[in-house]
């Protein structure tokens, strides 16, 4: 025999000892679909045959069943499955998981299981013990459907049991295979007139033959897809039914049963319900076009089934929407939610169900479209989308085309019927649904070891102890998270010079992109001052709407670690009105389609915001440096004028004080008093991202263009960045661009950028390149690895500082930096967002012990 | 870096016998963290000064000493514990009073001076008077600015302290080992037990009577209470030690005490078993709950893992006796994200804790308290921004702690109260914490809500 086994399913095995399972489980299914209590046994006690292990052994195979059925997996369990207690808690956990089970009992005459349990050795059972699970499984037979199994095999013999074969059987609701695109459309209530209207002004033609079979198509192959709730309460529900009917039947159309519909279905299958909710209109219309059509009528809503799995798992329908755990399975839970939603049993002012919001509450990845609840308009929210705007109430019919997730509608003529609960929301609204959900972001989305998907490095994953570490830093210090969309990556440097007094040479950096095929680099005037992120919107309605801002600013300004930049909010004002002001002069709204831009910018001077660090840790060292070595330095000399030999003490602590004086000057350079934003200089250099676009594939040249128009556009504030660019297989070029850096650090100036011409790039055999490699300037350095770094036997030991975890940080970093963006600018829940921002965040943290 | 000694008691030049260092040799001895130059500036019957230069490696302090992860740092500069090992390490003998060719000398008072550069202190040229003038020494302290080129920053926190006095050298050497790192109030080292020996070896004879003795203890074991406490104890046996120990300046007055103990009072006067300490800190209030037997149950919550650490330690989490064993758990998290390990509480308290979040997050707050962790009752304080003016160090315009985001009037606290019961369903009742005054309030006020059941 054949038999169908549904691909979500829980096979039992049921049989006495020597039935012959084990043999069966391993010719018919994988090793891995089959969890076998025997072997639970072995891995508990060393001993498969240990009954005092069973207990233990259970608890093992339950678990691994749990897991496979959550994930999907069919799931075979190889025990003896003969009484009634062992099956009901299998039959539980399945039910769980909305898993459909079948039982294969292999029902074997005694004889059998005797004679080849003796061939066991070891393993053996005693004949007592075989008779009495015979009895056992004789008695079962009867009530295994009864016990919630959906499906029964059974093989009474050896050679039905050679003869046995399966096939794994797809659900009803897997289409997975189906691409579209399609055309979902949401409860239509029999508004026929509204039906066509949209349907025509998706694209579709309709033809009706002399015996009105309509003719449905799209010139570009797209196909309708209902949610349900096709009957009751509007005019011309026949013609609907006759509509859809005839589409689904040529495969034009997909259609999922609503709960209208389910109520009809039991009605015409002579069930009693209770007439009410416009039912008496489709009952009324279907008797007047005649039995024939009805009894088509309920073929059709026979095979209607709860949701559809579409293209690769990628699109969920269902007529009230659908928890991630639900979609695909089958069980009569996931008909329920798929028809009624999850409701909490309580009823509100209106005597309707209360919802319970499962859809808040969503984290799949699938997009989830559905209907049932009559919405004003449509709204997103985490990856679903209720597209039931009550066309018999008056509202729309609403149609969301996939993949390209644009809504669209047509007007109701007119109300047919009086909603219960008024529709009359404005139309628009800030803050949106997604908005008000994502002001609360869940810990639990942030807390643990993460993992996630970046589109160029795939998984990064986050350590639990980072993780913690970032939640601190996100609470305490950082801005609200819906301001908070973007951190830059952290930058490395060159590997190390070898040449002297040098520890960064523009030579490698130059060589590093050489070396993975960059022809051509662009160096950067490196801009001494504090990193910022800069996000300003054309005014203050845009960031309300787009970032849910509610505070009236145009923007933020905030620090690579997330925090509010300036202290003082007038001076973010000024600061912003001032970017803002000069993006509308130079007409970058306009020329990119955008009301907000988001900037990555250095913000002079330094002291603006390091401040407190300058002056204890910069300036204090530089005093107490001063301080120390003028004493020193005296007492030397008068122990030199006395006659001791001093002499290479005196030359050491010489340098010491020139190397203090010379850090003195490096810092001095980096601080100016700022009293009003015309001591602020703002120099961006890349325009990340705007509306619907992050701008990484446009080249860094595009980029300064961007910043020169917006610093010729402001004339002050905003500053433009020196630029040189070098062939790297030039020597020539190459030697102006080592030259162009030692003249930038002669004149105190940080050091300089170099980056490929391409904002992103990947060798031929898809590495990553780092995006950008920092040179710093010989004096610069001394405010980073101290006043005496440069003397010969210092720089040896500092040549040692690895890179590759700077490298690989950078790297990392700059993934999440733009997955983060990319997930904003499509319009993805911000815990989609906020992951990538905690994600560098936590990489930039020294990870704490997470476990208390 | 710099110490220098200079004797006038003539000849001189024994000065060379004390220390054990030949006034004509230039030496330098081996440190871990670099080297120390020991010579003489100064030699005359009448007059002779010793320097001791520390060399300290600026590199390998980071590099493979670990003891610091910034390359650029005073250390290498400043008189610091760094000085203190230094001392020991070169003066080791003369520390010990010893003294093999002049055992004479060593207990007799000398005329002295000595030079200290460049020494941090942050309490400036006060604290150095307050620290060294009770020992019967004439200070001088002459400091500068901490950047020329920036007159508006102010004078820096570094000096040259010279100190000159009559006393003997074994004595002056072990002022300067204990109070340089108390006044620079840092230490390089791990302190544990034996740097209380170590104190009570260098303070014998002065410290005792010392009028900063409580906090030259505080400071010079890194501020730890333990072994303040156990140092005191030694150093003052005549007085009965209470069994509280003495509270270090900059702990805690008792009216923190006063609002845990109405806190607990509402918590118990509402009911509450199950009770959550949001923002718990290092376990002030948990203490109380844990110790109490109206709660069956008590979870901590904190962002900061720092405070958490802290709070266990501090309740000896992992050595309570049996029936006490797992009622307080402790759990790093935030208030400003939803949490549902909060839910189905009976109560949650926020003490002193709303006015360390950015107001822009308050409403975040709201709703993961009151919202979704939605607890029957929360007890919430915060402090009266108007009781301010009655404290001497809060300024006009100044908060009272440094990571205050904000801090209310009692109408701003009121105001906000009401409107939170109202949006969340919640009654609300406004109480002062601490003495009142009549124009300005209690220091604190306490909002007590109750969820509205239907």
């Amino acid at each position: 025999m054949t038999a169908k086994i549904p691909e979500l399913s829980l096979v039992l095995l049921i049989g006495a000892s020597g039935a012959g399972k084990s043999s069966f489980a391993r010719q018919h299914f994988l090793p891995t679909e089959v969890i076998s209590s025997d072997a639970c046994r072995a891995l508990v006690s060393d001993d498969e045959t240990d009954l005092s292990a069973t207990g233990d052994a259970f608890q093992i195979l339950h678990a691994i069943a749990g897991k496979r059925m959550a994930r999907g997996r069919l799931t075979v369990i190889d025990a003896t499955n003969v009484q009634p207690d062992s099956r009901r808690s299998l039959i539980a956990l399945a039910r769980e998981h909305h898993f459909l089970i079948t039982a294969i009992v292999l029902n074997l005459p005694p004889a059998v299981c005797v004679e080849r349990n003796l061939r066991r050795g070891d393993r053996q059972v005693g004949r007592p013990v075989i008779q009495r699970q015979i009895h056992q499984l004789t008695r079962s037979l009867s009530h295994l459907r009864h016990e919630g199994i959906h499906q029964v095999i059974t093989l009474t013999s050896e050679e039905e049991v050679q003869g046995f074969h399966w096939e794994r059987q797809p659900l009803w609701n897997n289409k997975q295979s189906e691409h579209g695109p399609f055309d979902i459309i949401g409860d239509v209530h029999g508004c026929f007139d509204e039906l066509r209207a949209l349907i025509q002004k998706l694209g579709y033609v309709i033809r009706q033959d002399a015996d009105g079979t309509y003719h449905v198509a799209h010139p570009k192959g797209r196909t309708l897809v209902f949610l349900g709730d096709l009957v009751d309460r509007g005019p011309e529900i026949a013609a609907v039914l006759r509509l859809v009917m005839d589409a689904v039947s040529v495969g034009t159309a997909l259609c999922v049963i609503g709960n209208h519909e389910w109520k009809l279905l039991r009605k015409l299958k002579g069930k009693t319900v209770t007439v009410s909710h416009g039912l008496q209109e489709t009952l009324d219309q279907l008797d007047a076009v005649g039995p024939k059509f009805k009894e088509r009528v309920l073929h059709f809503l026979n095979g209607l089934v709860s949701h559809y799995v579409l293209d690769e798992g990628r699109l969920v329908v269902a007529h009230a929407g659908l928890p991630e755990t639900m979609h695909g399975r089958g069980s009569a839970k996931v008909r329920e939610f798929a028809l009624y939603g999850e409701t909490t049993g309580e009823t509100d002012e209106f005597g309707l169900p209360v919802r319970y919001n499962w859809a808040a509450d969503y984290h799949g990845h699938a997009m989830v479209v559905y209907g049932h609840t009559p919405v004003p308009q449509v709204e997103w929210l985490n990856h679903t989308i209720n597209i039931d705007t009550g066309c018999v109430y008056g509202g729309h019919l609403t149609a969301l085309c996939y993949p390209e997730k644009e809504a669209v509608e047509v007007p109701a003529l007119r109300m047919y019927v009086d909603p219960i609960r008024p529709l009359n929301f404005p139309k628009v609204k800030a803050p949106s649904a997604q908005q008000v959900h994502d002001e609360v972001l869940d810990i639990g989305d942030f807390i643990g070891k993460r993992r996630i998907e970046t589109n160029l490095m795939g998984m990064v994953t986050i350590q639990e102890g980072n993780a913690a570490a970032a939640i601190e830093v996100l609470s305490r210090f950082a801005v609200d998270p819906q301001w908070l969309i973007y951190l830059p990556p952290t930058m490395s440097p060159g590997e190390t010079s070898s040449e002297p007094y040098t520890l960064e040479h523009p030579h490698e950096a130059f060589t590093y992109y050489q070396r993975h095929g960059v022809n051509e680099v662009l160096c950067e005037q490196k801009h001494m001052g504090s990193r910022a992120v800069v996000v300003v919107c054309r005014d203050v309605e845009v960031a309300a709407r787009r970032f849910g801002a509610m505070d009236r600013g145009l923007g933020i300004i905030y620090t690579r670690t997330g925090r509010r930049f300036f202290d003082d909010p007038t001076m973010e004002r000024s600061v912003l009105q001032r970017i803002g002001n000069a993006a509308e002069t130079a007409g970058l709204f306009e020329q990119l389609q955008t009301d907000w831009l988001l900037l990555d910018a250095e913000i002079m001077p330094w002291s603006l915001k390091a401040d407190p660090l300058v002056r204890q840790q910069y300036a204090g060292t530089g005093r107490a440096g001063t301080l120390g070595l003028e004493s020193v330095n005296r007492v030397l000399a008068k122990a030199a004028s006395r006659g001791l030999d001093v002499s290479s003490l005196q030359a050491k602590f010489s340098t010491r004080y020139m190397n203090i004086e010379r850090y003195i000057a490096a810092y001095r350079a980096y601080v100016w008093r700022v009293q009003s934003v015309e001591d602020i200089k703002i120099a961006p250099f890349h325009l990340m991202a705007s509306e619907g676009s992050v701008h990484t594939n446009r080249d860094h040249v595009w980029h300064l263009d961007q910043v020169r128009a917006l610093a010729e556009a402001d004339g002050g504030l905003i500053q433009a960045t020196p630029i040189l660019r070098v062939r790297v297989d030039d020597a020539a070029s190459i030697m102006q661009g080592v030259r162009w850096w030692e003249q930038l650090t002669d004149r105190g100036h940080e050091g300089m950028v170099v980056k490929p011409l391409s904002f992103i790039h990947q060798t031929s055999d898809g590495k990553l390149l780092q995006p950008a490699i920092k040179v710093r300037g010989r004096e610069y350095l001394r405010i980073i690895y101290g006043p005496d770094y440069s003397d010969e036997e210092n720089l040896a030991r500092l040549r040692q500082r690895g890179l590759s975890h700077k490298r690989s940080l950078a790297l990392r970093e700059f993934a999440l930096g733009i997955e983060g963006l990319t997930r904003f600018v499509e319009r993805e829940p911000q815990r989609r967002v906020h992951e990538c921002v905690h994600a560098v965040l936590a990489l930039e943290s020294e990870p704490i012990d997470p476990r208390l | 870096m710099l110490l220098t000694i200079t004797s006038s008691q003539e000849p001189a030049t024994d000065l060379g016998y004390l220390l054990h260092k030949h006034p004509d040799k230039v030496q330098s001895f081996a440190l871990s963290f670099g080297q120390a130059h020991v010579f003489y500036p100064d030699t005359s019957a009448e007059r002779c000064t010793v320097a001791l230069v520390l060399d300290i490696d600026p590199v390998g302090l980071v590099r493979s000493k670990g003891l610091f992860d910034q390359y650029v740092n005073d250390r290498p500069y400043t008189a610091s514990s760094f000085l203190s090992v230094a001392m020991a390490t070169v003066f080791s003998t003369a520390l010990a009073g010893r003294s093999k060719a002049r055992p004479d000398l060593v207990g007799q008072a000398l005329p002295l001076e000595a030079t200290v550069a460049a020494m941090p202190c942050y309490g400036g040229e006060a604290l150095i008077r307050r620290l060294f003038e009770p020992l019967g020494y004439k200070v001088m302290v002459s400091g500068a600015a901490l950047d020329d080129k920036f007159p508006e920053w102010g004078e820096g926190s570094y000096y040259t302290v010279t100190l000159a006095g009559t006393l003997p050298l074994r004595q002056l050497l072990s002022h300067l080992y204990v109070l340089i790192p108390v006044l620079d109030n840092d230490k390089h080292y791990y302190v544990g037990d034996d740097e209380v020996a170590k104190l009570l070896r260098h303070g014998e004879g002065w410290l005792e009577s010392h009028p900063d003795c409580e906090f030259i203890t505080w400071r010079y074991l890194k501020r730890s209470r333990r072994l303040a406490t156990a140092a005191l104890g030694q150093l003052t046996p005549e007085e009965n030690i209470t069994e509280a120990p003495p509270l270090p300046k900059d702990q805690p007055p008792p009216l923190q005490e006063q609002r845990v103990f109405s806190v607990v009072e509402q918590l118990k006067t509402h009911g509450v078993k199950r009770v959550l300490d949001l923002g718990c800190g290092e376990g002030r209030l948990l203490r109380h709950l844990l110790e109490d037997p109206a709660f069956s149950e008590v979870v901590g919550l904190d962002v900061s893992h720092v405070a958490l650490d802290r709070a266990r330690e501090r309740l000896h989490l992992d050595r309570l006796p049996p029936h006490l064993d797992g009622k307080v758990t402790l759990w790093h998290g935030s208030l400003i994200y939803r949490d549902r390990r909060l839910e189905g509480f009976d109560g949650a308290a926020l003490v002193e804790v709303i006015e360390h979040l950015d107001l822009a997050k308050i409403p975040i707050m709201e709703r993961v308290v009151f919202e979704f962790a939605r607890p029957r009752v929360v007890v919430l304080t915060t402090p009266n921004k108007e009781y301010n003016c009655l404290y001497p160090g809060i300024g006009k315009g100044m908060m009272r702690h440094k990571d205050h985001r904000f801090e209310w009037t009692r109408q701003e606290f009121s105001d906000w109260a009401y409107r939170v019961g109202e949006r969340f369903g919640y009654s609300v009742e406004i109480r002062g914490l601490g003495s009142e005054d009549p124009s300005v309030g209690s220091s604190s006020q306490m909002g007590v809500f109750i969820r509205d059941d239907r």
